[in-house]
């Protein structure tokens, strides 16, 4: 395990000089969000079914906490590990000290989390300001979005280790797979508004499933089979993506 | 005389840092390394050389413990690398290729960071740092990223990082590519300091004059094998001749002249602007050349030099 904290120091120590650059992407940009879409289009919306009854900004909060943290984890888990493994290459440096492939991908994963957490974190603290937020058990959702995130930064993590361009695949699965997940995961609104056909796919993301659970600790609602459900596809999601990074990384490191 | 043999056995094995036997490296179908036997002894430098593909950084990355060998025996420090990965690493300084520093940190937390990584408390590796930075000189960039910094400089951080643990074993590979002359002879410079304190060194290269200046002993390596070993000079006098006459003459007329010496000189090498005779007395071979009318734009005679060699085991002699 200390190898572990080891490598979680030294990318501690490049965000202590890099923070601020990251500021703007993973804790302004959702704060964006939620004020334009829930308090200004919010303005426009009557509570009703289609927001559990509750204000829009509220209803919004807690789900905008999770879509955040699939982004950030995302985010933390393409171009910087790309970066590592083929610009600056300093996953290379890191395996010829005493540190394994193994220990490197965990600590590289639990960085991801970090991050999704201190961003989840700031963003809990500006939105609770701004009254987005009916009780404390949206304290809940942070971990909600933190496994959220990880169901899916955990594949992009498997999928960075196996590009080699300059990432033409990240744009196509940030285009492809990210944006419409952001936008059709029950995020903005149920997805019994969408087709019948296509709700499938929404469940087949961890972003719905983030968002329901998010949800579900703030407002309550959910059965505990329903509760349970949820985490476990988002853990064997996280899982699954683990594993095949793990593969990955091995590939790619140990040539 | 009792008791003394006793040791003597273990203290020999102890002395070789690096055995390998039949050593192989197969990336699916291509084989890069094709049964390598090499032995290295603390306190050697010991080189690989050989040109582009010939296997050497392949064979550095396993005797690195970062890539798993595909076949053959493999000691380092006397332990296997599949076993005891990380443990041996531990004791290795490993200069790669190219350069895999921290661009967006400063030079100083480059260090301390890895320093961590060996072990050392956040107050050794701030003592080692500032150690480290006066030997790599650069002590006045300390606090600056890494990013801007000229690729010398790059270059001796990322051989000051490679000592952050004292190793007892510093893998290079290629030290000194890319650079200019200035600064590689800056590095052959820190490198022979580290030599005299007692560091074994293994060294890839591809430039003749980096090998004779820091390797006692070498190995030439071509298609994933190796085709010689020795000491700089032994390779010398067994694969070239002592002497070298270069004769130059105008483009493509230097083929004409050869069956006019081909008998005065142990080998005759023939290159677009001259030719160049291999013998023991390049002198005499000239007068000769001279006597029997021979008349090129110039001649030299030099010394045979390990490049010398190299070209003659790795291709491009055309007589022979």
């Amino acid at each position: 395990m200390r190898p572990v904290l080891l490598v979680l120091e030294h990318f501690w120590t490049w965000y202590r000089r890099n923070w601020r650059a990251t500021v703007v992407s993973t804790v302004l940009l959702p704060l964006m969000f939620l004020g334009a879409m829930g308090f200004g289009l919010g303005s426009r919306i009557t509570p009703g079914p289609a927001t559990d009854g509750l204000p829009y900004v509220v209803y919004l909060a807690p789900a905008m906490l999770v879509a955040a943290a699939v982004q950030v984890a995302t985010a933390e888990s393409s171009f910087p590990v790309l970066g590592s493994l083929k610009w600056d290459r300093r996953y290379y440096a890191i395996t010829s000290t005493p540190v394994t492939v193994d220990q490197l991908l965990m600590a590289q994963a639990l960085w991801v989390a970090l991050r999704v957490l201190i961003s989840g974190l700031a963003y809990i603290a500006v939105a609770a300001l701004f009254g987005a937020f009916t009780n404390a058990g949206v304290l809940l959702a942070v971990p909600v979005s933190v496994l959220a995130g990880m169901a899916f930064g955990s594949w992009i993590l498997a999928l960075a280790a196996s590009v080699n361009d300059e990432g033409v695949t990240f744009g196509n699965v940030f285009r492809f797979v990210l944006v419409p997940m952001t936008l059709f995961a029950g995020t903005y609104y149920p997805i019994s508004q969408l087709p019948a056909w296509s709700r499938p796919l929404a469940w087949i993301t961890p972003l719905w499933h983030g968002n329901e659970l998010a949800r579900a600790v703030e407002f309550g609602g959910m059965g505990a089979l329903a509760a349970v459900g949820h985490v476990v596809y988002l853990v064997v999601l996280t899982a699954g993506g683990l594993l095949v990074a793990r593969q990955r990384f091995h590939a790619r490191l140990k040539v | 005389m009792s008791g003394v043999p006793a040791t003597v056995g273990s203290v020999s094995d102890d002395a070789v840092l690096v055995q390998a036997d039949g050593l192989v490296k197969r990336f699916g179908d291509f084989e890069a390394v094709r049964g390598v036997d090499v032995k290295v002894r603390r306190g050697e430098a010991f080189g690989f050389l050989g040109p582009n593909g010939a296997g050497k950084s392949s064979t550095m990355r396993m005797i690195a413990c970062t890539s798993p060998r595909t076949a053959g025996e493999l000691r380092v420090l006397g332990l296997d690398p599949d076993r005891h990965g990380p443990r041996i690493r531990g004791r290795l300084g490993v200069v790669p290729q190219q350069d895999n520093l921290d661009n967006e940190l400063t030079v100083r937390q480059n260090l301390q960071v890895y320093g961590r990584y060996f072990g050392l408390s956040r107050h050794q590796v701030r003592a080692r740092a500032t150690e480290l930075l006066e030997f790599a000189q650069l002590s006045d960039r300390a606090d600056d990223q890494v990013e801007p910094l000229s690729g010398g400089m790059k270059r001796r951080l990322t051989i000051a990082r490679s000592l952050v643990n004292e190793p007892e074993l510093l893998l290079l590979d290629e030290p000194t590519t890319g650079l200019d002359p200035q600064a590689r002879h800056l590095l052959w410079d820190k490198l022979f300091r580290l030599k005299q304190q007692g560091v074994t060194l293994i060294v890839t290269t591809h430039y003749m004059d980096e090998a004779e200046q820091l390797c006692d002993r070498l190995v030439v390596m071509d298609g994933g094998r190796i085709v010689a070993e020795g000491s700089p000079a032994a390779l010398i006098a067994e694969h070239s001749s002592r002497e070298v006459l270069e004769l130059r003459f105008p483009i493509d007329q230097q083929h004409h002249h050869v069956p006019l010496v081909e008998d005065l000189a142990e080998r005759v090498e023939v290159l677009p602007d001259r030719l160049l005779l291999y013998a023991t007395n390049g002198e005499a071979v000239l007068a000769a050349a001279t006597r029997r009318g021979m008349r090129p734009t110039s001649s030299l005679v030099r010394r045979a030099t390990l490049e010398d060699v190299f070209l003659r085991l790795t291709g491009r002699t055309l007589v022979d």
